[in-house]
């Protein structure tokens, strides 16, 4: 009989292991998303809608006056393109964090979750896999958009990646970290109402701050407070070639404590562990 | 597939000196969602290259006492180790030695045979070319050779659970646990699994922790574990487990040692 009969000396993980792992995670991500061909046309539809119809209908209400990153007066739809790169990244953290609850609900999350090496790498994978998808479906919205007089400069187009990339994690690990606290399918619709929308309006992605100033300035102080601004205003400077160092600052520190929070939320001994059976009980 | 092979070793006595690492250890663990109590006080091992069947109705805490051994849970008291390999301290290591397949269908359905395979490998570290050549061996040893490249929702649901199997055995663990994988299944799938799985135990030696609420999937020879509103009620070689209660059968002793009505074949 070929039993083991001796306790084994730890061996740990090699760095190719942890490279495969990570390959294969952002493989399969890559392979289900191809798959799901109604969430790529839904992922570019929404923004495109915004840009065709809202964008178009707005242009003659929104004067922009010349603000940086931008050189000279732009049209609305110049305006908002960023806002609607970081809408699709938002959807898309957000769509991954109902996956996991998806996931989680259908069992597949075990297969990830009993993977020997650190849950914290395998989360972290899950999140890389998640921004690369959405900068497949952002690129593609840059494409049609380039069609639409959306032309910032050619080198502008690397910039800005990446900005979408640290833009992609912070969302991510914000849906990751909310995913942990949604027990069932059905609880999306709030995440809609209550992270999604809000996060979205109270923003620059549709109308620049020094507006919304005149209006209200709690709200343009709630707006400055809301990391998805930051999120926005990383993302239009970097198209432009630009850096804007405090939205880096913002969306690298709130990338970091999310994504701690939403590890930490997915420790065994912690998140999951205080609630009931994940699967059929028995 | 074959049918299931007796165990022709005697048992306890060469393979107690042999094997001083039990291929699963669980001592004294309790666990609790709240106020309810899920688990108390249960301690049993699972011997390499062993059937060990965990017999309990739905709800006696089979589920809770899998998502601690795979770390879905944290052990709030009590220890769990494979071969050694503490689940709370040294995960990785306990982890690597352990293949799983969960009570619910736990695979991308949209995704091919061999597709599932290599993510599984890759969640292991296994390089892609070691991954393609583990997947065609094991597709070929459960007959789905043919089917490796076609979507995993084409498959019945006794050939998911054999590719559940496969994907389980895909980084060569020593321990293999299954939480209830027949059911669901119709009779012919249910012999061609339970017979798959006692071939794994006599001839590569793995330790196999079957739980489920069907009586006929326990053989004599087997270890038996009865867990019932989370306590262990008896343990042992079933033949003595059996004879120590007094019964003639595993279904009259489970009916006696829980105080629950007898149902043929199994309890629903």
């Amino acid at each position: 009989m070929s039993s083991i009969t001796t306790r084994e000396a730890p061996r740990g993980f090699s760095s190719a292991e942890y490279m495969t792992c990570l390959t294969g995670i952002v493989w399969r991500e890559g392979l289900r998303f191809l798959h799901q061909r109604e969430r790529f046309v839904s992922a570019l539809v929404r923004p495109l809608v915004w840009l065709f119809i809202f964008a178009a209908g707005f242009r003659q209400v929104l004067g922009i006056s010349i603000i940086p990153p931008y050189e000279t007066y732009i049209l609305y739809e110049v305006y908002i393109a960023p806002g609607l790169m970081a809408m699709i990244q938002l959807f898309n953290g957000m769509q991954s964090s109902l996956s996991m609850v998806y996931d989680r609900e259908m069992g597949n999350m075990r297969t990830l979750l009993v993977s020997p090496l650190p849950r914290g790498f395998l989360l972290f994978c899950k999140l890389l896999a998640g921004t690369a998808v959405s900068l497949l479906q952002v690129y593609a919205f840059l494409l049609i958009a380039w069609f639409w007089d959306i032309t910032p400069p050619p080198s502008g187009y690397l910039t800005v990646l990446p900005a979408l990339i640290l833009s992609g994690l912070m969302l991510g690990s914000l849906g990751m970290l909310i995913s942990s606290g949604i027990k069932q399918l059905e609880n999306f619709a709030g995440v809609m109402n209550f992270v999604i929308f809000p996060m979205f309006f109270a923003s620059s992605a549709l109308y620049p701050l020094w507006r919304v100033q005149e209006g209200s300035p709690y709200l343009y102080y709630l707006c400055e407070a809301n990391p998805f601004t930051h999120a926005v205003e990383l993302i239009r400077f970097a198209l432009y070639g630009q850096i804007n160092w405090v939205s880096l600052a913002v969306v690298a520190i709130c990338t970091i404590v999310f994504m701690i929070g939403a590890i930490f939320a997915y420790d065994p001994s912690r998140g999951l562990a205080r609630r009931g059976p994940a699967g059929g009980e028995g | 597939m074959t049918s299931p092979a007796p165990i022709a070793e005697p048992r306890e006595t060469p393979r107690l000196e042999l094997a001083a690492v039990p291929a699963l250890s669980i001592d004294s663990v309790s666990h609790s969602y709240g106020p309810r109590r899920a688990l108390t006080d249960v301690s049993f091992n699972v011997q390499p290259a062993s059937f060990t069947a965990l017999l309990g109705l739905n709800g006696a805490g089979k589920s809770t006492l899998f998502s601690l051994i795979t770390r879905l849970f944290g052990i709030q008291a009590g220890r769990v180790a494979i071969f050694g390999h503490d689940i709370s301290n040294t995960p990785g290591e306990a982890l690597r030695l352990l293949g799983v397949v969960f009570q619910p269908r736990t695979l991308d359905l949209d995704l091919s045979l061999t597709q599932n395979l290599l993510y599984h490998a890759a969640l292991h570290g296994i390089s892609r070319r070691e991954a393609a050549s583990r997947s065609a061996e094991l597709l070929g040893r459960i007959g789905l050779s043919e089917r490796a490249g076609s979507k995993v929702r084409d498959l019945s649901g006794g050939q998911m659970r054999r590719l559940e199997i496969a994907r389980a055995l895909l980084h060569r663990p020593r321990l293999l646990l299954l939480d209830e994988p027949t059911v669901g299944l119709d009779v012919k799938a249910r012999a061609d699994i339970i017979g798959h799985v006692r071939q794994l135990v006599t001839e590569q030696g793995i330790g196999v922790l079957w739980a489920t609420h069907l009586f006929d999937e326990v053989m004599p020879n087997d270890d038996l574990v009865v867990l019932h509103q989370g306590k262990v009620l008896a343990q042992g070689p079933m033949s003595r487990v059996v004879t120590e209660v007094g019964a003639q059968d595993v279904n009259t002793a489970f009916m006696r040692l829980t105080g629950a009505q007898a149902m043929p074949g199994g309890i629903a």
